[in-house]
Formats: structure tokens, sequence, C-alpha cells
């Protein structure tokens, strides 16, 4: 932003008018000319370095749809047509994306308590959960869950499809997500647990009311990271046939032999989902870094 | 100031092992009520793992610590299980610990720092809780920070509030682990003013400080550690200024030339210039405010 440069000249300006007032001025205090010059130039490097910026994402996005289009292989009337019903997926992705992080959160709290406990068998139990996870393809769980699962559980067959692909990217971000917070809670000063013993909680207490929350506030931005690329893995749930963006790009697409129209459709609007994730997100890390100590 | 009651804190034998270093060679202490003790000694002399033997925040490889009816022994080797963490935490609720780096809850407004553990450990009514804490708030002029959150508050105000917390819980006794070491030199003032003010008032206390201005004004008896044992104990004006061993001669002399001004009667006001930036002070030699 150009704003705050150029309110630190004025700034200057005034504590070099200030002392040319009182005393002259000091040795080396440079003249108002030359603090509004810097200032100045500040601002105009900066101008000339956003528009550059806009004009090359300009010049190779742009460039890149008018080749298609000229080269006769993009459809635009197709996609017009077809866009409604495509995009109309796009509540869908979100939501497979806000509950399977929602419960993937608590699913970690818990693995991170395990991660960390005295206790053997709790601590192996949550260190398989980690490993098992982490160390096998995603697609391979979510098709396993759908296809493997109902083996061994019958009833699995009544669950809807979309809740046994919330269910899979929620227990394989909950992997993920046990190490974060894990981390968070190994971040939090050693004092805080010595405070609170000293006060005569229990080592449960002082877990849930002083390590927890603040251990959540330091893994918040980790969070929004995964949210952003939950949104993107969201798509795998389309091979077990959850009807959300990718599913409905693709059908339409094959169908009709416009492929490259819907997924490049498909491919666009999670390119702005996570952009627009990923601004929010960082105002919130902002705000956080303000307000902390 | 308040005549001394009976004994209300009995440390016995303390040792400590941290592998095979041998701290505490077997350091005994009984305090007795309204009595106030500072504990000095160089760094490494073993008086703030003494301190925090007390509470069992440090396990004593030896000895035991008893407080009325409660008597809490060593167990190295967890013989006893979990059969004794009850009894420590009821040690714990009557002894009030102040760290050197304050150690508030930090996603916690100052109230909500006093009335945690009374509501929650003690099990005391919110609103009676709420009532205490504006008391000690007040004794130590914080009430109106009440409802600010710690990481908006200067060092000396956080230390404060650090006191008015342990006392929500209306401890037999206070613990004080360099209270004053992390602060700038300006801010110590205000620390050892409420720390006095509480020592005049009646509260048991037992200090670990480098604050000989503290030491005289404030202190019943005064122990001096070295190498893990009580080398020299007595009345501060002995201790200070007329010690008998040499261990003790050797650290005051040092200590003090380090120091820079001489003594007045309520000197609590720190700033020397010698003084290094507060934090150096917990772990050096140098130190302010005495002089003889």
């Amino acid at each position: 932003m150009a704003l705050p440069s150029a309110h630190d000249g004025t700034a200057m300006t005034g504590l070099a008018d200030s002392r040319n007032g009182d005393q002259g001025t000091p040795p080396g205090a440079p003249p108002d000319a030359i603090v509004d010059a810097i200032a100045g130039a500040d601002v105009r490097r900066r101008v000339r370095f956003r528009a550059l910026f806009v004009a090359t994402w300009v010049v190779i996005i742009g460039g890149l749809a008018l080749s298609f289009i000229a080269a006769g292989s993009f459809d635009v009337e197709f996609l017009a047509e077809w866009a409604p019903f495509i995009l109309g997926a796009v509540p869908l992705t979100v939501f497979i994306a806000i509950s399977s992080i929602a419960l993937a959160i608590p699913l970690a709290v818990l693995g991170a308590v395990g991660r960390i406990s005295v206790a053997a068998p709790v601590y192996a139990l949550a260190t398989l959960y980690v490993s098992l996870v982490r160390g096998t393809p995603l697609l391979v769980q979510i098709i396993f869950i759908v296809l493997a699962l109902p083996r061994l559980v019958p009833a699995v067959n009544e669950i809807p499809l979309l809740a046994l692909g919330v269910f899979a990217l929620a227990f394989n971000y909950g992997a993920y997500l046990t190490e974060i917070f894990r981390a968070g809670i190994e971040a939090v000063p050693h004092g805080q647990r010595e405070a609170g013993a000293a006060l005569g909680m229990s080592d449960r207490r002082i877990m849930w009311r002083i390590v927890l929350p603040q251990a959540i506030r330091i893994v918040t931005p980790a969070i929004g990271n995964e949210f952003i690329a939950m949104i993107k893995d969201s798509a795998l749930v389309s091979v077990i046939g959850v009807q959300e963006l990718l599913w409905r790009a693709q059908r339409v697409g094959s169908a009709n032999f416009r492929s490259l129209e819907t997924l490049l459709l498909a491919a666009a609007m999670y390119w702005i989902l996570t952009s627009i994730f990923s601004l929010f997100q960082e105002r919130l890390e902002q705000r956080m870094a303000r307000s902390d100590r | 100031m308040v005549a001394l009651g009976d004994v209300v804190m009995k440390a016995t034998d303390i040792e400590k092992y941290f592998g095979t270093n041998h701290v505490l060679h077997g350091v005994s202490l009984a305090v007795r009520k309204h009595e106030t003790v500072m504990l000095i000694g160089r760094s490494g002399s073993g008086k703030t793992t003494f301190l925090r033997c007390l509470n069992f925040l440090e396990e004593p490889t030896v000895g035991s610590v008893e407080m009325g009816d409660l008597k809490v022994e060593a167990d190295p080797l967890r013989v006893a299980g979990r059969g004794r963490k009850p009894d420590i935490r009821q040690l714990r609720q009557q002894t009030g610990m102040l760290f050197q780096d304050f150690n508030l809850f930090p996603h916690m407004t100052v109230l909500q720092n006093c009335i945690e553990a009374p509501v929650h450990v003690k099990g005391v009514n919110k609103d009676e809780a709420v009532v205490t804490a504006e008391k000690y708030l007040d004794k130590v002029q914080l009430l109106e920070k009440r409802d600010e959150y710690p990481a908006r508050m200067s060092g000396g105000q956080k230390q404060r509030a650090a006191i008015a917390r342990a006392l929500c819980m209306e401890p037999e006794v206070l613990l004080f682990d360099e209270p004053t070491s992390a602060l700038d030199p300006e801010l110590i003032g205000e620390v050892i003013v409420v720390m006095e003010q509480l020592a005049h008032e009646g509260s048991t206390m037992i200090v670990v400080s480098h604050e000989m201005a503290f030491a005289r004004e404030a202190a019943d008896r005064v122990l001096y550690l070295e190498g893990g044992l009580v080398v020299e104990e007595g009345p501060p004006e002995q201790v200070l200024d007329d010690p008998k061993q040499e261990p003790t001669k050797q650290f005051l002399r040092r200590f003090l030339s380090e120091g820079a001004k001489a003594p007045t009667a309520d000197d609590a006001e720190p700033p020397s210039p010698l003084d290094p930036a507060g934090n150096a002070y917990g772990s050096s030699l140098h130190g302010h405010g005495g002089g003889g």
C-alpha cells in the first residue's frame, strides 16, 4: 500500500519542522525537500510495481483465453449453456470442505492429546492413526471406505455417499492436523503448565483450560492452510460419485466431448475459491498478529 | 511487624539430584506464620531448586514437606504411584507461587486469571471469587486493569497481577522465585512495594531474590545458600552486614561492590546506572541497592 509511506513522509517532515523552529537544523537532519522526494519516489516505485504485476497477469491469462478461442477449440456458447449447472456444485464443494475440516479438528485435538500422552496404549493408538493415515494415499482411503469397508461393516452401505466422502476427508486431515496440534501444544511455554500446577490444577484441567486454548491460537494459521488444501482435495470424492464441482464438470465434459471447457471452468473455480479463502486467512493472521502479545 | 506464629511449613532434609548432578545436599527450613524468609546465593547455589521443591514443581530426590496435617514425602522411584497426587495438589493449593516471568495466562483477562483456580480448583462460587479477586487486585492497585489482557500490560503490572492471582487462592505461604529478575529496572520498585506491604501485613513468604533492600526492609530471616547447603542463616542485619562465614562474606563483597548506591531504609527504587538490563539480574552477581 502506498498510503503508509506517504504518511511516514509527512510525519518526518513535521519532525524536521519542529526542529527547525526550535534551534535550527541539527547536524545530519535532512531538509524537508529531500524527505518529501524520498517519500514520493517510494510511492511511485510501489505503484509501478503493482501496475506491472496486474498487467503481466492480464497479458498471460487474456492471451491464453484468446488463443483458445481463436484456435476454435474453445466453445464459449457451450460453456455459457452449461456453466450454471457446473457452478451449481460450488456450494456443495464448499460444504464438503467446511464440514470435513470441522470434523477433522476435534479428531485432531484428541489425536494430539494422545500423541503427548504418557499412557503407552493411548500414545500407541494415536501414533498408529497418524502413521497409517499419512502413510497411505487419500484416494485409496476414500475408495476403501466406499468399496471395501462395507464388506467388514455392512451397515456402511446405508450411509449416504456424501457423508462417507466427508468422513474420509476428515479422517485423513485429522491425522495431519494431529501433528499440527501436537506441535502447537508443545509450543505453549512450559511456564504456563507450571503456573497451572502451582495453583493446584489437575493435569487434565491444565490441558483443557490453559494449554489447548493457547495451542489453538498458535495453530490457527496452519488450520487455514489445511482448509485451503481441503477445498482442492474435496475434488477427490468425485470418484465415489459425490456430485460436486469436479464430478459435474467431468460428466458434462465427457458426455459432450467438451472437457477442455468444463475442466478449465472447474479449475478456475477452485482457484477463485482458494484465492478468496487465502485472502480471508491473510487478514485473520494480520489481526491475530496485532492483538498478540 | 506482625508477631510470628507457629510453624506453617516445614521442609526436612531436601536433597535433589538432576541426573548425577547433586544440586541440593539436604536443606531444611521451618517457616512460621507471618514470617518472611529470604534465600540468597549465587546462581547454581540451589536456592531456586529448593523453592521449587517446596511445592513439588521440582520433585525432591530425598526429603519431605509438611504443612499442618499434610506431609508429602519425596518419591523418586514413584512407588506411591498416583496416590500422592492429591496430596501434592493440596500442598500447591496452600502455597502461592510467583515466577520470574509471571506466567499469567495470556488468553484470559486479569480477572479471569484470578478466579480460574478459586472457582475450578477450590470450588468457590463464581460471584464470591470475583469479589475476592477484586479485593486483591485493589491491593496490588490493578483494579482498573481487571478486564485487560496480560499482553497489554507492563512487566511490573503483570507481576502484580500474578501476585493477586496467587493471593486469590488465600494460600498459607507465598513462594517468590526471583520475582523481579525479568523486570526492567524502573519497574522493580512497584513490585517490591507490594511485596513489602504483604510482608508487613503478616503474609508468610519465602523469597528467592537479589533485592538486598527488600531483605533489610521486610525479611525476618535470611539464608545464604552455596553448593546446595545453607551456609549461613540469621536476621538480615547479621547475615548481610556482619556475616560470620567466609563464603557469605565473599559473596556479599563481590555482590555489593558491583551494586552501586548505599542502602536507605525504604530503598525500593532500583535504578542504578551500573545495573545490567533487568534480565541479567538473576544469573549474575550484579545487584543494586545494597552496600555497607
